[in-house]
Parts: structure tokens; C-alpha cells; sequence
């Protein structure tokens, strides 16, 4: 079973939110929600700061307390890269998972159900690459099998200095922002 | 200096949480009262107290059987995905709280009725003969009193507990984030159907032995609260984080005058008097008592969804 990952070199990121539109018109994203965002932050005083541009959503944790949470097993790993999706036939949208989710990366549909990003997996069982990492136009997103060390993404987290997001919650986060 | 600016603005997690509203504190509430009534009513029916204390042992757990109701339904409004909510009891995950919680109200609605049964309520019981001949038979054997006694006091403490351990098992929200959650509330439910039982009964003897009962268990509040704080406060950063928002931040007050004071300190100090018979028995400390867990929930509820790691 893979254990899919992302990478993303946010030396290379300008936060032009192409990743967001994409992620709406292929998912179908309700208006008002999104699945994907951008994150500025800057650190520093000036004239010394730093500017770190960020794409984030669910980062398909290894250990994913939404999962745990889930009194009906709608949210779950699946087995075809490890990825944390969400079964709405299952969902009873209690909104444990939200108020579990360190990052707050999910949301309510409007039809009730609990969303969040899903790798595009429907697109990733066709051979494709997940809709927002096949239009950015700065190639900063890779994506790739974590458990395959040939991959550009476990090379690139092997290689490059990169941060996960509050690692110290004990999720084991799978989005990498290299640096 | 750090400073984050984000795209994202999601309903109920932007700019703090909030997914839970009126409807969890309410039913935190009345299930922590549901479980107090089964743990008083167990312990009475196993101590061989149940004639002395009839309101605790028999009416209350009637009652009971309403507010659990209540609470459910305040539970089912929450609900998102209302239709969906049979979904619940198709499986059973043994790392969720929510499913524990579940199949234990599923446990809990047949004991409170077998302990209803024990001595069926007097207007009911003239109206249906048959579940008063039922009660005799069940009363002429010892043995189903204390099969009542220990279920109620079993799935009582489960399901007190059960009322904080949802919340703390949450380690995103570090104000939930405590082992001590579960016995607040499990103490804090006790406390209120002490406080209930002193507040109906008609026996003189039951309400001055509620009364004191009740001054133990919010002796043990403060306490219980004392530990909250100060394992928050002596924890790491995020830790101290969430214990500064009851302790300067923006839900002190209501902590400390509502939830402390009025809801556990004044009622203590008056029913102190009243059980040495300094003054009399009133409703208003058991009033204060049960408002008290009310604010209790609400505050809890609502401070640990401000509470949060940082993402930087």
C-alpha cells in the first residue's frame, strides 16, 4: 500500500491560488468553503524578515485523530495510498472531526456531511497527479509515494531542509513545505 | 514579530471554532445529571436505603429517563447529517468517545426503566395494575435490587465520565485536553442530581442526607478544578495558552463568578448552614448548583473551542 505525500518548495510559491481555484472547479467545492488555502507568514523585524508562502489543507496524517474520533467509521485511511478520506453515506456530522483536526482543515458540506481535501483521489486511481499540484505554475508541489525512497517526494523531503505543520500534536502530518 | 495571513474564511472553523453551539453543553448536562441520578439511586438501592430515600431510588431515575431523552434530542438537533444518524449504531469504533457514548445511552435506557419498575410510580401503577403486581414480584427478591443498584451505578459512572472524556479526548483543543475533564464531570453531574434530589424530595432525612452528600461532591469540584488548572498552568505552551483563557482571558469572568462562584462556592457555604441547622433548607442553593453545571458546560464547551495549537 502506498503512503501518499506532498511536497511543496515554498521557495517557489508566489500564492497566486491557482491551487485553490483548481482544487474548487474540480471538486466542486461549495461557495463560501474551500479544501485549500494560502498561508502568509512573515517573521522578523525589519529590515530583517522573512516571508514563507504556504498551499495548505488535511495533511492525510499517519496517525489522524479525525479518524479516531469518528463515531461511525465515515472517516477512515484508505487503502489505496493511505489517505484519510470520507465516506458521506457514513457521515452523521457530529463535527468530532473538526473540533479533532489540529489544523482545522475540514469543514461542513452544505449537504451535511463532513469535507476536506481528498489527494483527488479519483484522479490519482486514473494516473493523475491531484488537480492542484497539476496547475501550479511554479511546479513548487510534488507529489509522490513516501514509502517509495525513488520518488521526487521522498528524495526531495530527504534532501531539502522542510518543516511539517505542529508536528508536535502527534499527527505525523504528510505535507512537507520545504525551505 | 509573526504575522499569518490566510485565504481561508470556513464556516464553523474560521476565524476560532466553533462547530458546537447551545446543543452539546445541553446534552454534557443532562447526561451528566442522568448519570449522577443512576449513581445516587444505585448506591441507595445497594445500601439497602431504598425506603428511607424513595425519591432518589425510584422517582428520580424516572426522571431521569425524560431528561435523557431531552438531552439525545439537543444531541440530534447538533447533528449535521440528521438523517444519516442510524448510522451510529452499525458499528462500533473502539477509539471513538462519541461511539462509547452511544452504545452506553443504548445500555442506559433499560436499566433507568427496570429501576422505574422496582416500585412503579403511584398513579401509574393504578392505571396499569399489571406493572404494579410486576413491581411486587421484582421487590419480593433482593436479588433485582442489586442487580438494579450495581447496573446503575456501573453505567452511571460510564456515562459521567463518558461526558468529559468526549470533549478530552480532543487533543487539538489543549483546554479539553486534560485526564481530569472526566472526573469534573462525572463530580459535576453527581453534584446536580444531589442537588435535584435535596430540591424535590418530601423526606427530611433524604434531603439533609443529599444536602451533604452534595456539599462533599463540590468540595471535590473545587479540587478537581484546582488540578485542571494548575496541570494546565505548569504544562507546555499551549498548555498555559488555554488555562489563560480562565485565567485573565476573555471567559474568566463567567468562569469565576458563574461557574465557581455562584455555581459551587455559594451553594457550599449555604448548605454548610444548612445542614448544621444554622438556617433552613431552601431551593436556592440546589438551584445555584444545578445553574452552576449548566454554566459549567457552556463555559468548557466554549473556551476549549478558543483554545488551539498554533499553526506557525
Amino acid at each position: 500500500m502506498a503512503r501518499f505525500a506532498m511536497a511543496i518548495d515554498t521557495t517557489r510559491c508566489v500564492g497566486c491560488m491557482d491551487c485553490v481555484v483548481a482544487c474548487k472547479t474540480e471538486n466542486d467545492v461549495p461557495e463560501g468553503l474551500c479544501r485549500d488555502w494560502i498561508v502568509q507568514e512573515a517573521r522578523g523585524a525589519f529590515p530583517d524578515l522573512r516571508l514563507e508562502i504556504r498551499s495548505e489543507r488535511c495533511n492525510h496524517c499517519d496517525h489522524p485523530p479525525c479518524v479516531h474520533c469518528c463515531p461511525t467509521g465515515a472517516s477512515h485511511v484508505e487503502s489505496f495510498g493511505s489517505l484519510v478520506e470520507i465516506d458521506p453515506k457514513l457521515c452523521i456530522g457530529c463535527k468530532a472531526c473538526l473540533a479533532a483536526c489540529p489544523y482545522d482543515a475540514r469543514t461542513i458540506h452544505p449537504d451535511g456531511y463532513a469535507d476536506k481535501c481528498t489527494f483527488c483521489i479519483h484522479r490519482l486511481k486514473e494516473g493523475l497527479e491531484p488537480a492542484c499540484v497539476a496547475v501550479c505554475p511554479t511546479h513548487c508541489m510534488h507529489f509522490g509515494d513516501l514509502d517509495d525512497p525513488a520518488s521526487e517526494v521522498s528524495r526531495l523531503v530527504a534532501a531539502r531542509r522542510n518543516h511539517s505543520l505542529i508536528p508536535e500534536a502527534g499527527t505525523g502530518p504528510r505535507i512537507f513545505f520545504l525551505t | 514579530m509573526i504575522e499569518l495571513t490566510t485565504t481561508r474564511a470556513n464556516e464553523l472553523v474560521d476565524p476560532l471554532l466553533h462547530v458546537w453551539g447551545w446543543e452539546i453543553p445541553v446534552y454534557l448536562f443532562l447526561g451528566g445529571w442522568v448519570a449522577g441520578i443512576m449513581i445516587l439511586s444505585g448506591w441507595f438501592l445497594l445500601t439497602d436505603r431504598s425506603r428511607s430515600v424513595r425519591c432518589s431510588c425510584y422517582l428520580m431515575p424516572s426522571v431521569a429517563i425524560g431528561l435523557l431523552s431531552l438531552g439525545m434530542g439537543a444531541l440530534f438537533l447538533d447533528l449535521e447529517h440528521k438523517l444519516y444518524v442510524w448510522r451510529l449504531y452499525t458499528t462500533f469504533e473502539a477509539t471513538s468517545p462519541m461511539s462509547w457514548g452511544s452504545w452506553i445511552l443504548l445500555l442506559v435506557y433499560p436499566a433507568l426503566v427496570f429501576t422505574v419498575l422496582l416500585r412503579v410510580p403511584a398513579p401509574v401503577a393504578e392505571r396499569f395494575p399489571a406493572l404494579d403486581r410486576l413491581s411486587e414480584r421484582l421487590l419480593s427478591r433482593p436479588r433485582w435490587l442489586w442487580v438494579a443498584g450495581g447496573a446503575n451505578i456501573a453505567l452511571g459512572i460510564l456515562l459521567g465520565i463518558y461526558t468529559g472524556i468526549l470533549l478530552s479526548a480532543l487533543g487539538a483543543r489543549p483546554l479539553w485536553n486534560s485526564s481530569v475533564l472526566g472526573p469534573l464531570f462525572l463530580a459535576s453531574g453527581l453534584s446536580t442530581a444531589a442537588a435535584f434530589g435535596h430540591m424535590v424530595s418530601r423526606e427530611v432525612e433524604e434531603r439533609e442526607i443529599l444536602a451533604r452528600v452534595d456539599n462533599f461532591l463540590l468540595g471535590g469540584e473545587l479540587a478537581l478544578f484546582g488540578l485542571l488548572l494548575v496541570g494546565l498552568a505548569t504544562s507546555g505552551e499551549v498548555a498555559q495558552a488555554a488555562a489563560r483563557l480562565v485565567l485573565g482571558g476573555p471567559y474568566t469572568a463567567v468562569f469565576w463568578v458563574l461557574v465557581i462562584g455562584l455555581g459551587i462556592v455559594l451553594p457550599l457555604v449555604v448548605q454548610s448552614l444548612a445542614v448544621r441547622h444554622v438556617i433552613r433548607h431552601t431551593v436556592v442553593a440546589p438551584l445555584l448548583v444545578m445553574a452552576g453545571g449548566v454554566a459549567l458546560r457552556f463555559v468548557i464547551v466554549a473556551a476549549g473551542q478558543a483554545s488551539q495549537w498554533p499553526v506557525l
